[in-house]
């Protein structure tokens, strides 16, 4: 039982951390997830780890609850519940704050300066995350093709991005990605 | 939102006018509403619920905060719910965003965890699931190269080593986050700074 509870602190502090860390959004925090649960901790494997992520992609609601996945894995409802409440509560405690702030500091300079700085760091990290989860999935050319078709789909059209992932789960059914 | 009767018809001026702040329930339920439709993100439902359907922000005013929302630390669409929550309703309108924007899909992300940890081992979900995240992926690789081109046309040669840097130590070098943000973000806020002041002295 200590060793639950050891488990649930575990994943209230990792996820805790990474909720004040996220800069430009949950996504930039998947190196870090992915580091923490299977290279350190060794919660699961790569290829769960890419299950959870599509499994995030393709229900509804903010992609940042890949970490309920990942807090429900650990360690079942009650992981689900503090890994999902750690990664939101503090950093929206402090957008409540600092909202508030800015609110007021309507004319200041700073948050336009912050956001202009902040936007290399972003970016550098999404670049990050898509690189590790590109390791994550199978490399078979078939998967390699689909992944290479959604991503020209995102970047050149509007198409609702749930085609993208029906067509390529259509696919894996029919036994073609591994 | 169903008009009065007597309200004025639609494209007469009045109807342009914003409309009276949401109350708590109002607010539970239109951002559960846009998070339930938010299939691959939120914030386009969030955009028209909030600019076109219900008018509660003019478009200028959703761009400033969703950019504020943006610099904040944590998930993007959260911290929108909790400052458009507090700016109508303070503390309780937060709250009850945040728990209209989290709490069903939680549920359905919860439910299918379950499933998952029970069926994901058979082989004809596991061969769909690789097939989804292989597209998820590239999905993901052009939502960041989307992001990337605005950055890449301004050509400052500062901000484009930052970003690379920083792919570098997190993405091939696997360092841990927290030391890398406390180089990188104060580095990038005093060079954003300092080219800014040469720019206009």
């Amino acid at each position: 039982m200590s060793g639950f509870i050891e488990t649930l602190i575990g994943l209230a502090v990792a996820f805790g951390l990474m909720s004040l860390l996220a800069v430009g959004g949950a996504n930039s925090t998947i190196p870090e997830m992915h580091r923490i649960a299977v290279e350190v901790q060794h919660w699961m494997n790569d290829a769960q780890f890419a299950d959870m992520f599509a499994i995030a992609q393709l229900s509804p609601g903010p992609n940042v609850l890949i970490v309920t996945l990942i807090g429900y894995h650990v360690a079942g409802l009650a992981g689900a519940m503090v890994a999902t409440l750690a990664m939101c509560g503090p950093s929206a405690m402090f957008a409540y704050f600092v909202g508030n702030l800015f609110e007021r500091a309507h004319h200041s300079p700073w948050p336009a300066l912050l956001q202009a700085s902040l936007v290399p760091v972003a970016i550098g990290l999404m670049c990050a995350s898509a690189y590790i989860l590109v390791l994550t999935v199978d490399q078979t050319a078939i998967g390699m093709a689909i992944t290479a078709a959604a991503a020209v789909i995102a970047i050149w059209t509007n198409l609702n991005p749930l085609w993208a992932l029906a067509i390529g789960g259509g696919l894996g059914f029919a036994g073609l990605v591994s | 939102m169903i008009a009065p009767p007597d309200s004025s018809p639609p494209g007469s001026r009045s109807a342009r006018s914003p409309a009276p702040p949401p109350d708590l329930l109002t607010l539970f339920v239109s951002f559960a509403k846009m998070s339930l439709a938010g299939f691959g993100g939120v914030l386009v439902w969030a955009r028209r619920a909030i600019v076109d359907q219900h008018r509660w922000m003019t478009a200028d005013q959703f761009n400033e905060t969703f950019a504020l929302c943006h610099f904040l630390p944590g998930p993007n669409i959260v911290n929108l719910a909790v400052v458009f929550g507090a700016r109508f309703r303070g503390v309780a309108g937060s709250i009850a965003a945040l728990a209209g924007l989290l709490g069903p899909p939680v549920l359905i992300v919860t439910a299918l965890a379950v499933l998952y940890s029970s069926y994901g081992a058979i082989p004809a979900l596991q061969r769909t699931l690789n097939g989804v995240s292989c597209a998820a992926v590239g999905l993901f690789i052009g939502v960041t190269a989307r992001m990337m081109m605005p950055l890449l046309k301004r050509r400052d040669p500062v901000a484009l080593l930052l970003m690379a840097a920083v792919f570098v130590v997190i993405g091939l070098l696997r360092w841990p986050l927290p030391p890398v943000l406390l180089v990188a973000v104060p580095f990038g806020i005093a060079v954003t700074y300092l080219s800014r002041r040469r720019n206009t002295a």
